[in-house]
């Protein structure tokens, strides 16, 4: 036998990509913001250190099993074009600035804050919406405790929190409710590596609603992260849209910390890019919190989309609801994994996690995972996990009223697609999520009558 | 007129069980059939082969239906040709509103019949009328398809269907079972009004207790997959006081005598 390791080529793949991120730093961290600032500068190299000990995320981690990123991403990553001038531009979905959403929007372009694609409305006192960027190289030293907060993140968090260049800085402070939402939408325009980082800070009492927008056809590589911290009693309303072309590779962490009471309602809809993982975490730090994270994923052709989710009931009377909906047509795999922790004397905590997924061909596959971790007795925990194809009844019943049987298969498909939808609150985002999931279904039937 | 539906020696299987083995009918405009029989006697089977579940493989016999052969068709081309199946057990579809599975039902048909579709206001005022009729709630259009509907409900709702499309053959699959005697009397009267010279009806139960208010004009007993008996109206009280028993006794010397 052969003793001697061989390198595997996906290994090889993510090695050379760690390799190039720290050829790359020492060029590119002095221009980094922040790095004027020794708390941030630390942070970074943090950061980069703990990503160092890691490298890209291989199948033999247990949180990455389906979803070798070594491969895939790390082929891409940070690679820089050979010939800038060759360098394709692709049109900017203009489209994706959802301009009768109303309300605020910082938009991005290839990372970068593009001032004149955004639009920010008046704001009540110590309101901020604005580039994370600039906030950086004005006063780090104000960001540093929750850029610092990194728990629940992984080693592409790690990563992103290493080369973090620009983002959204969005501070509401206490008693204010932004009645209009908050739309962050990150546009891809060339092939390049973007790491987007998004800061949320809720004051107490205070409510607003945000929508993270990932679009464009371009074959961008992003590695995004968001924190939001609710204090105390704060309710925030909060959807990603991962819009991305087929080309595109998308790696995402959502990270909430929730204080006393307060209310979290997110919502991850993933429909486009070949490879996206997303994480999303909640960690209760007070009690009565509550948070809900719904999800909804089409994927066909070769398309990958994992969703890991994981909510820690850390204090009493929590409640924690979760719904996941894939549909998974062609050779597609969707990948769930929800995971709940209930802390040691988090008594009284109520969980309930569901996930369901459709599979509309042979050749898909869905893996689906709850995991419960309960270490208090007075609980209640709930959930449960179905992989399926459509119901043979539901079809003979609509094909008996006379739909042929491709429009009443778009029909059950639409239906299981937008129920995901309904927990949205926000009408006009509601619209805009069925039109972007409705562009990616076969349609037989005009079905946005159905609702 | 020629037969609406001509039914000759049908058989079929579900997973190689023979359910049906050999029937024979004949429906003619402005009748009314009943079909009883006991629990497993076929007669849901018989129902749904007619409306063209595939989950039923027919081995052997002929369906005609206004005078073209049934059987080789989509369950979609028989509905649009005006062939209707009350569910026994309508389906729930979470996400599907009532309202838009009746409106697109309807203008399929319409569509099929060379008729403009009708718009939103003609169908909603159309809609209303036949609503009141089934004494139903509006708001149980805007629901999903029978879903949360109570029993009677949703037997309401199948014949509410019945009454728009206004089929040319209806068959009723146990369109009383559950139903207390109101909602029955509801039922029965929704059925009665769309008797019609033109159209023919196939009412599938059980109990003769939906005979009293829809008085059919034969009545077929099922055993084991063959009509045995057939007669008048008098044949469902003959039974209701006999029993099913008395018809299984008989069905072996009904069959030698073919």
């Amino acid at each position: 036998m052969n003793t001697a390791v061989r390198e595997r080529p996906s290994d090889r793949a993510g090695r050379e990509a760690l390799e190039r991120a720290l050829a790359a730093w020492p060029a590119i961290a002095p221009g980094l913001p922040g790095m004027h600032a020794s708390g941030i500068a630390k942070l970074r190299e943090n950061a980069l250190a703990r990503f160092r000990a890691s490298g890209f995320p291989t199948a033999r981690d247990e949180e990455w099993k389906y979803t070798d990123l070594s491969a895939l991403t790390a082929r891409s990553f940070m690679q820089v074009p050979g010939d800038v001038q060759a360098a394709t531009t692709e049109p900017l979905p203009h489209h994706a600035l959802f301009d009768d959403l109303g309300g605020h929007r910082l938009a991005f372009v290839d990372g970068r804050h593009a001032p004149e694609l955004s639009s920010i409305g008046p704001l009540p006192d110590g309101v901020r919406i604005e580039s994370l960027g600039a906030a950086l190289l004005r006063d780090p030293a104000a960001l540093e405790t929750w850029l610092a907060d990194s728990r629940g993140h992984s080693a592409m968090a790690a990563l992103n929190a290493a080369f973090m260049a620009d983002g959204a800085l969005v501070i509401v402070p206490a008693a204010v409710e932004l009645a209009e939402p908050i739309h962050l939408v990150f546009l891809g325009a060339t092939a390049s590596t973007v790491q987007p980082r998004n800061l949320i800070v809720v004051g107490e009492h205070s409510k607003c609603t945000l929508i993270e927008h990932y679009a464009g056809s371009a074959p961008t590589f992003t590695n995004a992260l968001t924190q939001a911290f609710l204090a105390r009693d704060a309710d925030v309303e909060y959807c990603k849209l991962q819009d991305e072309g087929e080309r595109a590779l998308h790696v995402g962490g959502t990270h909430v910390a929730q204080a006393q009471g307060s209310r979290f309602a997110g919502h991850s809809v993933s429909l486009g890019a070949s490879l996206a993982r997303h994480d999303v975490t909640a960690i209760f730090d007070g009690e009565r919190c509550t948070a809900t994270l719904d999800g909804l994923y089409l994927a066909g052709g070769r398309q990958h989309v994992d969703h890991h989710t994981r909510i820690d009931h850390a204090q009493p009377h929590g409640t924690s609801r979760e719904h996941f909906r894939g549909i998974l047509d062609g050779r597609s795999r969707g990948v769930f994994n929800g995971r709940i922790v209930v802390h040691p004397g988090a008594q009284q905590s109520d969980a309930w996690l569901t996930s369901r997924n459709l599979l509309l061909s042979a050749d898909a596959e869905a893996d689906t995972k709850p995991q419960l971790e309960i270490y208090a007795d007075d609980v209640k925990c709930a959930h449960g996990a179905t992989v399926g194809q459509l119901d043979e009844n539901e079809l003979f019943y609509l094909r008996s009223r006379g739909f042929d049987a491709a429009a009443a298969r778009s029909v059950l498909t639409w239906a299981f697609a937008r129920s995901a939808l309904d927990a949205i609150r926000l009408a006009p985002l509601r619209a805009h999520l069925e039109r972007a999931c409705l562009d990616r279904l076969p349609q037989a039937l005009p079905l946005a009558e159905l609702a | 007129m020629p037969p609406i539906l001509e039914i000759r020696g049908l058989e079929a299987r579900v997973d190689d069980k023979p359910i049906l083995r050999g029937i024979d009918l004949t429906v003619n405009p402005g009748e009314v059939h009943a079909i009883m029989g006991p629990n497993g006697s076929g007669k849901s089977t018989l129902a749904q082969v007619l409306a063209g579940r595939e989950t039923y493989a027919v081995t052997a016999g002929e369906v005609r239906y206004l005078g073209a052969d049934l059987l080789t068709r989509a369950p979609e081309e028989r509905a649009r040709e005006g062939l209707f199946l009350a569910f026994q057990y309508p389906v729930e579809i979470a996400g599907v509103s009532n309202v838009y599975l009746l409106k697109a039902a309807l203008n399929a048909a319409r569509r099929h019949r060379g008729e403009p579709e009708l718009d939103a206001m003609d169908f909603l005022a159309l809609v209303r009328g036949k609503l009141k009729a089934m004494e139903m709630p509006e708001d149980l259009i805007y629901r999903s398809v029978n879903e949360g509907f109570s029993g009677g409900e949703k037997k309401r709702n199948e014949i509410l269907q019945m009454a728009l499309l206004e089929p040319k053959l209806a068959i009723l699959d146990e369109a009383d079972s559950g139903l207390d005697i109101d909602a029955l009397q509801v039922v029965a009267r929704g059925i009665n009004a769309l008797r019609a010279p033109g159209r023919a009806m196939i009412v599938v139960t059980h109990y003769q207790r939906l005979l009293d208010y829809v008085v059919p004009d034969f009545v077929h007993v099922l055993s084991q997959g063959r009509i045995v008996r057939s007669g008048g109206k008098e044949l469902a009280l003959e039974l209701e006081s006999r029993g099913y028993g008395w018809i299984d006794d008989a069905a072996p010397a009904a069959v030698r005598a073919q």
